[in-house]
């Protein structure tokens, strides 16, 4: 399969600076977009590659961009480009990879989405614990600014943009767009209500997106090379590639650059090396710790957006969470609770009360003093907090996927910490 | 937090004039001053550890913000510190795939050597110890950072190694 979106990047290999870069086709699309493509044919062949946010909803790229005011349709003043470098899920390590390895593929990809936009300041809002590519960005930055790929007047075209990168001072919730934007101000990360959407009233009120890491990294091979190149490049139903990773006690836990569709089997098998020897595959999370579980009768399917949807998951960041046999349920879902409940805004009331509530009644199984009906406290808890509409935003929803899908999976193992009084894995994990 | 202490207090005798350029090249490019919150309380942890009452309080009233707002932005963070904490903050990842590839263990032996639990400093001031959300290095996991070092594939020895000159300096 041909590498796009880690063409630059060898583990061990040093990051791709400038010359590297442009040594490998790189900034060819931003050259191709300044000297001869306007803004709508751009977003055109965007729109019509079928890419989708990789950040986790799956949101159509082009569709998000077309809710954004042009021309005499915007009133006049600043429109904002954000990329959500802010990678704080349970289990997600892709974005990391692709900005420290080849911080010029997001920028180039940054640049052009701007254009496309027509926005005139950008924001890598990239979480502050990812000191190494904070600091390769920054590096790149000045590259281009010496370059001329930034500032007044790109590549001759008139077209002017700025770019900061902007380390986090660390929360989950900011990686929720409005959430993000409020911290951008400088406030509280609570999401915000919408509408308005960002796209017309986002950062200081203005026209914004906010796009995912690896979703902007696609941009320049899709200027430069095409929609229906682009989706070629899927063996399934989705286009292009992605980036999966898999992590747990596999052989070979990573992440690799591969078609969109791969089916599951493929990547964990093939390329995660299966089960570390001894254990049992029991089941996994598709993409991350805010996405329901999945098991072994899943294995074939393919990683597209709605075939995974349709099994009862959603493939969010496409990175998998390997649950194996030798591992307790109960625990894996106790740690993601504890985890969102400790991430929760505090904003709304059934996420601030209702996940600590849920992390005390999985503590209480886990530690061999559950009850019966705490199963019954649990289902309420998951059709309560989990219904979209009773909280504020999707973080408390998101939280209940893994445990509404242990319950249905592992059902046996909650009864059995209950029946036993103890939690029977005695892993030395601890609870 | 005393108020008045506040308004009284001249800003500049407790802001450096660079932590005041600093945040001033922030405000460039923010149309609010209030919008450099975080920004400025990041430049001015940068080089004192962490933001004390008096730096929270001159901060707030360099931006125009009570700061009772400034205090609300400070303490929802995960990563401003408004307790001093040692010369390195160990950041250590509890979320899934380190708990799965046994963290809780390696978190023990931190304990044990150190002598210090979560949200605690060392005797001698060199580390203070706090969870952090799942730091986006699973498959090299169990994972931490010390000070700004990512650190992958822990396991006891590693700890050992580490810590080796700060073995129970926490008891010591």
């Amino acid at each position: 399969m041909e590498k796009v979106l880690t063409r630059n990047i060898e583990p061990g290999k040093a990051p791709t600076d400038m010359a590297a870069y442009e040594a490998n086709g790189g900034y060819q699309g931003l050259r191709k977009a300044m000297l001869g493509m306007s803004p709508l044919e751009c977003r055109e062949v965007v729109s019509a590659s079928n890419l989708r946010g990789r950040g986790g909803a799956g949101f159509p790229t082009g569709m998000k961009w077309s809710f954004v005011p042009m021309d005499d349709k915007c009133t006049p003043g600043h429109k904002y480009l954000v990329c959500n470098a802010d990678e704080m899920e349970p289990g997600a390590f892709k974005d990391r990879l692709l900005m420290e390895y080849d911080p010029h593929q997001l920028i180039e990809g940054m640049i052009l989405s701007a254009y496309c936009i027509g926005a005139d300041l950008s924001y890598i809002f990239i979480r502050g614990e990812y000191v190494v590519a904070i600091e390769r960005l920054r590096q790149a930055l000045v590259e281009c600014y010496a370059k001329g790929y930034l500032g007044d007047n790109i590549l001759g075209s008139g077209f002017k943009l700025d770019m900061y990168v902007h380390p986090s001072a660390g929360r989950y919730i900011c990686g929720e767009e409005t959430a993000l934007i409020n911290a951008l101000e400088g406030k509280r990360a609570n999401p915000r209500a919408k509408p308005p959407f960002p796209q017309v009233s986002g950062l200081w009120g203005r026209p914004t997106i906010v796009n995912n890491v690896e979703t902007l990294c696609n941009i320049p091979h899709i200027i430069d090379r095409g929609a229906e190149w682009f989706k070629s490049l899927g063996v399934g139903e989705d286009a292009g590639t992605k980036i999966f990773g898999v992590s747990g006690r596999v052989k070979n836990p990573g992440c690799w650059e591969l078609p969109m569709g791969t089916p599951i089997r493929e990547i964990l098998e093939n390329h995660a090396g299966g089960m570390q020897d001894g254990l049992q595959l029991k089941g996994f999370l598709p993409g991350g710790g805010s996405t329901d579980f999945l098991t072994q009768e899943h294995l074939d399917l393919a990683m597209d957006y709605n075939v995974i949807s349709k099994a009862g998951s959603r493939m969010g960041t496409g990175t998998m969470i390997i649950l194996d046999d030798q591992t307790c349920p109960v625990g894996m879902v106790l740690n993601l609770i504890r985890f969102f409940a400790h991430e929760s805004c505090g904003f709304c009331t059934p996420c601030r009360d209702g996940l600590p509530w849920t992390r005390q009644v999985l503590e209480e199984i886990e530690q061999g003093r559950g009850k019966t009906e705490d199963l019954d406290t649990l289902e309420y808890q998951i059709n309560y907090i989990g219904a979209i509409g009773n909280t504020h935003c999707a973080l408390a929803p998101g939280a209940m996927e893994p445990l509404q899908s242990a319950l249905k999976y592992f059902r046996e193992d909650f009864e059995r910490h209950i029946s036993g009084s103890c939690c029977p894995y005695h892993s030395g994990k601890g609870a | 937090m005393s108020n008045a202490k506040m308004i009284q207090s001249d800003i500049s005798s407790v802001l450096t004039s660079q932590e005041m350029a600093e945040i001033d090249h922030e405000l460039e490019h923010i149309p609010y001053k209030s919008g450099a919150a975080i920004d400025a309380l990041k430049i001015v942890q940068a080089g004192r550890g962490w933001v004390s009452d008096e730096s929270l309080q001159a901060i707030a009233k360099y931006l125009d913000m009570s700061a009772e707002e400034l205090e609300g932005v400070a303490t929802f963070y995960n990563l401003i510190y408004r307790r001093p904490v040692g010369e390195k903050v160990i950041l250590f990842c509890d979320s899934v795939s380190c708990w799965i590839s046994g963290c809780d263990g390696i978190k023990q032996t931190i304990s044990d050597t150190l002598g210090i639990d979560y949200g605690e400093t060392t005797e001698d001031n060199r580390y203070t110890l706090l969870p952090v959300p799942c730091l986006g290095a699973c498959d090299r996991a169990p994972v931490m950072m010390v000070g700004d070092d990512l650190i992958t594939h822990l396991d006891d020895n590693k700890i050992s190694e580490i810590f080796a000159s700060s073995k129970s300096g926490g008891q010591s």
